[in-house]
């Protein structure tokens, strides 16, 4: 069983600064790691290839330093890695984003079949969860979204079942092989490579692909060119001028702080006590 | 089938980094093992990169690697609790071309000469621990056991390049815990603040830098020195005292630096800055006598796990740098000449460091942190008079200048007395000769 995983480097959210001038993000100097979300679905691909035998390749498309990230995945267990990097493929949006992963997926399906694409739910510095049904629609494949769990693979009848989290309740959903999963996180935590795998990650030649080798034709659709999206402006949100107020409450009685409580919020808002009254003396 | 090299390094600091480098280019087979997630992610310094120790590695470094500014102009203040007495020392001589001391932000300068050492074609694996050293039935290190699954990695020698706390070395049985009194514990902060202001607020030029060492009641009477360091960017600020002190005093490192940053002193140089750091790391501060066994049978060590650090001169990572590098040579050669990694045949790393500035300059020192850690009238009552004294001297207040002189040798010998001043002076003189 072929499974492809696609993963994004970003810039570790924890370590980012805004340039107080510009609003722009300082990413010289920030630490980069693999989208977090990315790693539960990296984890659920190899439980899979595991259970079933096969192979895990971890696709991403970025500048050439996003290899750092690869060989990261390669540690973890995945057993090939390829990294999609062209200056054609630089502003992508989520809609070229999507176009390029696809087109190369659509090549690794033609040397070896890819039953199941993996996919984090979003990235930490997009936030869209766009990319993961963008490459589901232009390969016709299934898509399951917010995945929590997979319960079962039937290798023969081409099948899967998995459990997806929806408002209200869980979801037990099947489909038919090939299809696309965004996993949700939480759902697994990702496993400490042996040292084997450290070095032969350390030892890998990854495969790299430009967009020609991706198999992209129309340069059109990638890149800026193939992205319709604009930033037309990019600001701080402004701290608000609204301070909570705290009201002691140790060593005090509910029926004290009842009372502290609405002392405070009559301060605050002069009109709300005569107001209050005025509505209980009318009903 | 276990994995075996001509040389594992453990750690990716700066001997680390030398180490592996040097090995490396030398055609070695070389494994560099680091915990952290990235090399440079765990390390921790003000910092000051003297060029000298990285141009001995790389000639041309200053082409690529990351550096914050050149340092021209070095202030040394000794604060009282709302003064600095201080000297000033700023030369148009260090806008030279090729500068003498930068400032750097070690977890990209670490990864930068870590990548150095990559493309030298050495293999880096991170996020693993080395948890002891293996032996053979006579003892002779023979690789290492990392904490994951199949860890077990041989190799004909091991660099110990793995920090202060050294704790493979004495998981493995082959150095003692480094002791309290013989470490400083620093913490310190990120000021962020833009260019220009740092610009302005320290009277220098884009890529210039000013740093300050800070001496005095801030460290609450404990034995310890602050400092502030100009980033391109942000201003380094932190402070550090022995750990038996703290543990004495009871104090809270946090404590203390906040105490500095509210110093009329340091206050105004950080206004308005955005905090985005805090980091707190131990420095091996007990100079030659702290410094343990330096090579055995397969194995030797380098930079902060040899306690290579010169806190007199504020240098370490120059240390860290020269002994790894010489250790390396010294392997290099060994292994070119066909010889066994030996007790015997690894001396050779000791006699080179005895010949080196690295052992030359903390013998010279030996005695100072054990004096100092002894004597803390030195960061107490001292500086406290020299702020008295300045102040009396300064301020025109219509008593005549002869009285004045006599007050301020009297508020001297009332301190300390007269045998203490003469003890005193002599017991720095003899530390320092």
């Amino acid at each position: 069983m072929h499974i492809v995983v696609c993963i994004k480097q970003v810039p570790d959210s924890a370590q980012i600064r805004v340039h107080p001038v510009t609003n722009t993000i300082m990413r010289q100097g920030v630490p980069t790691i693999i989208n977090p979300y990315d790693l539960f679905a990296l984890e659920e691909a190899l439980r899979l290839r595991d259970k079933l035998g096969g192979k895990v390749t971890v696709l991403t498309m970025g500048p050439p330093m996003a290899d750092e990230s690869l060989r990261k995945a390669l540690g973890f267990g995945a057993d090939a890695a390829v990294l999609l990097t062209d200056r054609f493929f630089a502003g992508s949006d989520t809609l070229a984003t999507s176009f390029a992963l696809s087109t190369a997926i659509a090549k690794l399906h033609a040397q070896e079949p890819v039953s199941v694409v993996f996919t984090g739910k979003q990235t930490i510095d997009g936030d869209t969860a766009q990319v993961g049904p963008g490459i589901a629609q232009r390969l016709g494949l299934n898509q399951l979204t917010y995945v929590s769990a997979i319960r079962s693979v039937d290798a023969e009848n081409r099948s899967i079942v998995v459990e997806r989290r929806a408002e209200g309740g869980v979801q037990v959903l099947k489909t038919g092989l090939p299809c696309l999963i965004t996993m949700l996180e939480g759902t697994n935590t990702i496993r400490r490579g042996s040292m084997d795998d450290m070095f032969r990650a350390a030892r890998a030649s990854l495969t790299v692909w430009n967009a020609k080798d991706a198999g992209v034709e129309d340069m059109a659709m990638c890149g800026l060119k193939g992205s319709p999206t604009v930033v037309k402006k990019v600001f701080a949100p402004q701290p608000r001028k609204e301070k909570a107020v705290q009201v002691a409450t140790e060593g005090k009685s509910p029926a004290e702080i009842a009372q502290a409580t609405l002392e405070t919020l009559f301060a605050a808002n002069p009109k709300l006590e005569g107001d209050l009254l005025k509505l209980s003396a009318a009903s | 089938m276990a994995e075996h090299f001509d040389a594992i390094v453990v750690g990716a600091g700066m001997a680390g980094n030398a180490a592996t480098y040097t090995l490396a280019k030398a055609g070695l087979n070389v494994l560099q093992i680091e915990r952290g997630e990235y090399p440079g992610s765990k390390n921790v310094q003000g910092a000051i990169l003297y060029a000298n120790a990285v141009e001995a590695l790389i000639p041309d470094f200053r082409e690529d690697a990351p550096l914050e500014r050149h340092v021209i102009e070095q202030r040394m203040w000794i604060l009282d609790d709302r003064s600095y007495v201080g000297t000033h020392f700023r030369s148009e001589n260090f806008n030279e071309e090729k500068p003498n001391r930068y400032t750097i932000i070690r977890a990209q300068f670490d990864k930068w000469l870590n990548k150095q050492a990559k493309d030298a074609g050495a293999m880096v694996i991170c996020e693993t621990t080395v948890l002891e050293l293996l032996k053979d039935e006579t003892g002779k290190v023979i690789g290492v056991r990392c904490d994951r699954d199949n860890g077990e990695v041989y190799a004909d020698v091991v660099v110990l390049c793995d920090g202060v706390n050294a704790l493979v070395g004495q998981r493995s049985g082959i150095r003692q815990e480094v002791a309290p009194e013989h470490a400083a514990l620093a913490v310190k902060e990120m000021h962020f603040l833009p260019r220009e202001v740092i610009n302005e607020r320290f009277n220098i030029a884009d890529n210039e830098g000013v740093v300050i060492e800070i001496l005095g009641t801030v460290t609450s009477g404990m034995l310890g020195t602050g400092f502030l360091y100009t980033n391109g960017e942000s201003i380094a600020l932190g402070i550090g005292c022995i750990v038996s002190d703290f543990v004495e005093k009871k104090i809270n490192p946090a404590h203390l630096l906040e105490k500095l940053k509210a110093h009329p002193s340091i206050a105004p140089l950080i206004r308005g800055s955005e905090v985005k750091e805090y980091a707190a790391h131990l420095i091996p501060e007990g100079g030659f006598k702290g410094v343990p066994e330096l090579s055995g049978d397969g194995w030797v060590i380098c930079g902060d796990a040899a306690h290579f650090v010169n806190a007199a001169h504020r240098e370490g990572s120059n240390l860290a740098l020269t002994s790894g590098r010489i250790a390396a040579e010294n392997i290099v050669a060994l292994k070119k000449a066909g010889k066994p990694m030996s007790a015997e045949n690894l001396k050779l790393y000791n006699q080179a460091l005895e010949e080196s500035f690295v052992l030359k300059d903390l013998k010279k020192y030996k005695d100072l942190p054990d004096t100092l850690w002894r004597n803390k009238q030195f960061v107490t009552t001292y500086p406290e008079l020299l702020a008295q004294a300045a102040e009396r001297f300064l301020r025109v207040d219509g008593v005549d200048k002869l009285t004045k002189e006599k007050e301020i040798a009297r508020s001297f010998r009332k301190a300390r007395g007269v045998l203490g001043l003469v003890g005193d002076a002599v017991k720095v003189a003899r530390a320092w000769r």
